[in-house]
């Protein structure tokens, strides 16, 4: 199986070890992996705030960058839910380009329902002592159907405790630009998921979604709270001893 | 009716800050979410009456000027009167003119959130008409003076503690003295208050939550028997409805009825269910001479036929609203009109204008809940987006917002360049955050860091760092 990974915009600017995380597990999982160069993001913040125009251009360079390849896969649901739902919308003038959207979209999958579903995936080979909880990141949920397949693998990881929160299918407030627009609103939601963190008794918070990560482990950061988050690709690849996100490297 | 505060911002500064209010939207939220999962869970059709509601929503929007005629064919046919108002200020007009006719002095009212669209209240106040609102929630809201923060439970945003001091000052005069901490004792009092104006109504107003083509009957559903006191003791009965809440059949009634009351308030179905069919019959033991139908348009047939037709579907049950998080946590009155969350959300712009409610489509993380809630699959988040995408086409996006997507557009859509610099600014960020792991403070930025720090890069990009290892082990 060829893959394209997606590498994501935050994953490649913010947490790079998320996206040498999502590599190695495909290639775990028997794929050989390749990363276009010519990919930079999928084009939401464009496309949530109404600027369609700017969004079907990106929309066609990613496109072009993943022809040929026999999945897209990416480490976040809210990209790939715009790569298989929003792009093929985009280009509804077009034919020709509809057709190669469709076809695009049908190639395209989350990390872990790619690696559970359609690559049969079981287990990993990886260790965390502790309890953990995981957030489920909206788009992955909703869009993308991503729920079992990466508390499956959890529950293969040696010395895991997985401890589900209250309100897990609830927003964690980020939003894209939402986050920055309504900062008021989006952090009175980021408490309220810190608030069921805090009560699950879990030491570690996971999610699917670096956009969601990097805001409750900024708040947490903030209010100084011990508890760390972690990507799921890199807990599940054994790199889940690394410094967590908002964490000081200790080198 | 306005809510109180300038702008949207404003109001939800308030709201977030006013401690009663997010004490009460706690109390009120968690509890519809977890009443309706459990209904949803004992009715294994659930799904199938999904598809099926929105199937026939679907085919009388395909067909709306047939079955309103059929409708209003039957309505006459039974006695009753249909009207027909174009605009708020029309449904306005003919109501005061039917008030008018009647001789009235006294009008009661049934919850009705068309009423609320239309600004009724205010219009027959104005006029000299003493108006008594006789749904509990809106009763209180009433005598607060405030619009309702939510269309299901127009009080939910007060506390026991705010109803008894209400009714302290407006039924003091009336002779009620003691002070009321109990939930049970004000209901008993409100009843007490209003059951002397049911019998004093000259015209008793209602909602109608479904209209019948096939038998002109109109539907409301109640927990208090208050819509049944109201059309039922006036000498004439006035509904008020939107056009899109015609239903073929009372058969197509009941599979709306099924969802409504367990989408709404997590009921199996509510406590009174009430048709409402022409005015008294010669045999009839009871009910209004004149009955009347305002059928409100407002801004709704401009909906049929473009994007947002698919918001015709909705039934007003407020599930939406339940499970937003957005509403759970700025409450219905930060919205600004008479409609919140996420159905307000795009019902406002459409019937208000788009300039006119500019935040409301983008105060949204799109996360998709209501959708996955709507009893009719109302797509609302995709609805809000394109609110967005005619709001940036029309140019109300604000234009520090236009320049940084233009720009960071022009970036992403040249790969070299962006690449290029975006190593730049991932080696600042991570220079600058390292140390602590992540940053406090970064200039233009306060929208993220005046709450949350911003964790550091990890120091190169992906690619930088995937073409280095390719470029080590070919």
């Amino acid at each position: 199986m060829r893959v394209g990974l997606f590498v994501t915009c935050l994953a490649d600017l913010m947490r790079p070890s998320v996206a040498f995380a999502a590599v190695k597990l495909l290639q775990d999982a028997g794929c050989s992996v390749a990363v276009p160069s010519a990919q930079t993001c999928c084009g939401q913040p464009a496309l949530n705030s109404g600027d369609s125009g700017d969004a079907r251009e990106i929309a066609r360079r990613v496109i072009e960058s993943f022809e040929g390849f026999d999945a897209v896969v990416g480490p976040s649901g809210s990209c790939m839910g715009t790569l298989r739902h929003d792009y093929p919308a985009l280009f509804a003038g077009e034919p020709a380009w509809r057709s190669r959207a469709e076809d695009l979209a049908r190639r395209s999958h989350e990390l872990f329902s790619f690696l559970v579903d359609v690559m049969k995936m079981e287990r990993v080979d990886a260790r965390h002592d502790g309890k953990v909880t995981y957030h489920d990141s909206c788009a992955g949920l909703r869009e993308m159907g991503v729920r079992s397949q990466p508390r499956k693998l959890l529950a293969s990881v040696k010395g895991l405790e997985l401890v589900e929160m209250n309100g897990t299918e609830e927003c964690c407030g980020f939003g894209g630009t939402f986050c920055v627009k309504y900062p008021e609103i989006s952090t009175r939601m980021v408490d309220g998921k810190i608030a069921h963190i805090e009560a699950s008794g879990a030491s570690t918070v996971l999610g699917g979604d670096l956009g969601c990560l990097l805001n409750i482990a900024g708040r947490i950061k903030r209010r100084g709270l011990p508890v760390r988050v972690i990507h799921t690709a890199e807990l599940l690849a054994g790199m889940g001893n690394r410094p967590a996100i908002g964490e000081a490297e200790t080198t | 009716m306005q809510a109180a505060g300038s702008t949207f911002t404003k109001r939800v500064s308030i709201a977030i800050h006013d401690k009663r209010l997010q004490a009460a939207l706690a109390h009120a939220s968690g509890g519809f979410v977890h009443k309706r999962a459990q209904q949803v869970a004992a009715l294994p059709e659930f799904e199938a009456l999904r598809e099926r509601a929105r199937d026939v929503k679907e085919h009388v929007l395909t067909n709306l000027d047939g079955y309103l005629e059929r409708y209003e064919e039957q309505v006459t046919r039974q006695g009753g009167q249909v009207h027909w108002a174009a605009t708020a200020e029309d449904a306005r007009r003919i109501i005061l003119e039917i008030c008018r006719k009647a001789d009235a002095k006294t009008v009661t009212k049934g919850k009705s959130m068309v009423s609320e669209e239309i600004g009724l209240n205010q219009a027959l106040e104005a006029a000299g008409y003493e108006v008594v609102e006789t749904d509990l929630g809106e009763y209180i809201i009433q005598l607060a003076k405030e619009p309702p923060s939510h269309i299901i439970v127009p009080a939910v945003h007060k506390t026991r503690q705010q109803v008894g001091d209400l009714f302290d000052l407006h039924h003091r005069p009336l002779g009620y003295t003691k002070h009321l901490t109990e939930v049970g004792e004000m209901v008993d009092e409100a009843r007490q208050v209003l059951r002397e104006h049911y019998f004093r109504a000259d015209v008793g107003i209602t909602g109608g939550n479904f209209l019948v083509a096939e038998t002109g009957s109109s539907i409301i559903v109640t927990n208090e028997g208050n819509g049944d006191l109201t059309q039922t003791l006036a000498r004439v009965h006035i509904v008020t409805s939107g056009i899109e809440r015609v239903v073929p059949t009372l058969d197509d009634a009941v599979t709306f009825l099924r969802l409504l009351a367990r989408s709404a308030t997590g009921q199996e179905i509510t406590s009174y269910v009430t048709l409402s069919t022409g005015p008294r019959r010669d045999d009839d033991l009871d009910g209004p001479q004149e009955y009347h139908v305002v059928l409100v348009d407002n801004g709704r047939s401009k909906m049929l036929g473009g994007p947002f037709r698919e918001m015709l579907r909705c039934i007003r049950c407020g599930a939406c609203l339940n499970h937003c998080p957005v509403y759970s946590s700025i409450g219905g009155h930060a919205y600004g009109w008479v409609y919140p969350g996420p159905m307000g959300s795009v019902l406002t712009p459409l019937i208000n204008g788009l300039s006119a409610a500019y935040d409301l489509p983008n105060a949204c993380t799109l996360n998709g809940r209501c959708q996955t809630v709507c009893p009719v699959k109302i797509p609302l988040p995709g609805l809000l987006r394109e609110l967005r995408r005619q709001q940036f086409e029309s140019g109300l996006t604000p234009a520090p917002i236009r320049l940084a997507l233009r720009t960071w557009a022009a970036l992403a859509r040249r790969p070299r360049l962006y690449h290029l610099t975006m190593r730049i600014g991932v080696a600042l960020l991570s220079l600058f955050g390292r140390r602590r792991g992540a940053l406090a403070w970064l200039p233009l930025a306060g929208g993220w860091t005046d709450s949350r720090d911003l964790p550091a890069a990890q120091g190169r990009t992906f690619q930088q760092a995937w073409s280095a290892r390719k470029g080590a082990r070919p």
